[in-house]
């Protein structure tokens, strides 16, 4: 029998005006992130419903990043402060239910910051990696 | 063990009813039990005199019954509001669910309702009589009787009492209490302080009990759109028993994540469920942490307060630092 490699499946959320934009140029510029991220763009980062990210972990995601703009730098003026203190509550509550917290993260990503785009989903893959397979949220019904 | 006694409410109820200012009566009506008391509505002096009870079982938070009740009845509703239905009567005030003119709000003190539970723990199953007063006498069919303090039996909601004030009212029954300090968010931190694999046993085991009977949320006041996300059948958290964990996990979390902030704390949720599951750990949790974060906050304390989750400031923590607490 062969035994699968594991890789991490990592959802990542990106708004369309700032991190999606920021993991564009890091492809411009060549830099590399793990294939295993799977960028979904959203239109703000406050468009993410705290059930989608529970919907990624039970469909089988290891780990669920959100990429929004730097607060005061939103698109639509203040979106992503109400993604701040909707995703620090969510993420707490989460913790609360012993979730490891390395699963889940919330980083603002500009444009410009291909670098940044490129360094942070290094990170955060690894760490998830680390981890291993998300056994705490998944859900039978969803396994291939 | 309440200090007022029902005949003083069906004396209130019933010259309200008699000179027309009100239409109909929210009270609690007696169930097949002693200790099974519905909420029902009063339109006769007749079903008052017969019916109508006030005890220690009268748990029941009337406030999310006015959002429907008042849409279809004609003139205004009588309702009895104990200090904690106050605080959820505010908040739906605050998010114009109901019209303030259509109800006369009378409030009245409570000195802590007893949890059917707790008894049942006591005395088992065949509880053929209750008597309630500082001392509750229990018969059951087995010929056994039991005198059980009623402060030993409080439902969790009271034990962690959090204010004796009516903040809301037309007029009041009794003497005006105080907002009192509690210990609610004990239990919470107790919790934080376990570590992760701690707490997703305790979780493991108190969600898994879940049977999706939705009690939670038909019961709870902050609750109360007319079509649900859990109706849909495709939102992965279908009503029916759980095919594995993490169907009551996301329920439980989503549920308490809609009203997060709306949150008063009346521990409805935790009263009417059936498996008993602490389900006021939830939703205190983010209570503590909406606390500790954005500045003290009570939903309901006041009308047209805004919510801390449709609010913000440009100084806000951010979501990776909220970890390092102290509860490391």
């Amino acid at each position: 029998m062969q035994v699968k490699e594991y890789k991490p499946l990592i959802v990542a959320f990106c708004c369309n005006w700032c991190s999606y934009a920021g993991a564009d140029l890091a492809g411009n510029n060549r830099l590399n992130y793990p294939a295993d991220v799977k960028i979904i763009r959203v239109p703000c980062s406050c468009r993410v419903n705290p059930m989608f990210v529970l919907r990624a972990f039970q469909r089988g995601a290891d780990g669920v990043i959100l990429c929004g703009c730097h607060p005061g730098d939103c698109h639509y003026t203040s979106g992503n402060y109400y993604t701040r203190r909707r995703m620090a509550l969510l993420f707490s509550m989460l913790d609360y239910l012993g979730i490891e917290r390395e699963r889940t993260r919330v980083e603002w990503v500009s444009a410009a910051e291909g670098a940044k785009f490129a360094a942070t989903m290094n990170d955060f893959a690894e760490k998830v990696a680390a981890l291993g397979e998300n056994k705490r949220l998944e859900d039978l019904r969803c396994k291939k | 063990m309440q200090k007022i006694t029902r005949d003083v409410l069906v004396e209130k109820a019933v010259s309200l009813l008699e000179n027309g200012s009100v239409s109909c009566v929210l009270g609690w009506k007696k169930g097949e039990f002693d200790y099974d008391i519905t909420p029902a509505v009063f339109e006769s002096k007749e079903e008052l005199v017969s019916d109508f009870i006030f005890d220690d079982f009268c748990g029941a938070n009337f406030s999310k019954y006015l959002v429907q009740k008042t849409r279809k009845v004609e003139g205004k509703i009588l309702v009895f509001l104990k200090p904690c239905d106050t605080y959820s009567f505010n908040q739906l005030l605050t998010e114009h669910r109901f019209d303030r003119e259509k109800v006369y709000a009378v409030g009245i003190p409570c000195e802590g309702m007893v949890d059917i539970g707790k008894i049942k723990a006591i005395t088992g199953d065949g509880i053929s009589s209750i008597v309630c007063g500082d001392t509750i006498k229990v018969n059951t069919i087995y010929d056994e009787s039991f005198d059980i303090n009623a402060k030993d039996v409080l439902l969790e909601r009271c034990i962690n009492c959090k204010s004796k004030k009516h903040v809301a009212y037309d007029e009041l029954i009794g003497e005006e209490g105080e907002v009192i300090e509690s210990n609610r968010f004990d239990e919470v931190a107790r919790l934080e302080a376990m570590t992760p694999d701690e707490r997703f046993a305790f979780w493991q085991n108190e969600l898994s009990k879940c049977i999706r009977c939705n009690a939670c949320r038909d019961v709870c006041p902050a609750c109360t759109c007319e079509k649900c996300v859990f109706n849909n059948p495709k939102s992965g958290v279908e009503n029916k028993a759980p095919a594995n964990e993490f169907e009551e996990k996301m329920f439980h979390i989503i549920r308490a994540f809609h009203v997060a902030g709306r949150c008063t704390d009346c521990g409805e949720c935790s009263r009417v469920c059936p498996q008993n599951i602490p389900l006021h750990l939830l939703n205190r949790k983010f209570i503590k942490d909406i606390d500790s974060f954005y500045g003290e906050y009570q939903a309901g304390a006041e009308v047209g307060s805004r919510a801390p989750l449709v609010n913000y400031t440009t100084e806000d923590i951010e979501p990776c630092d909220v970890f390092e607490r102290g509860n490391d």
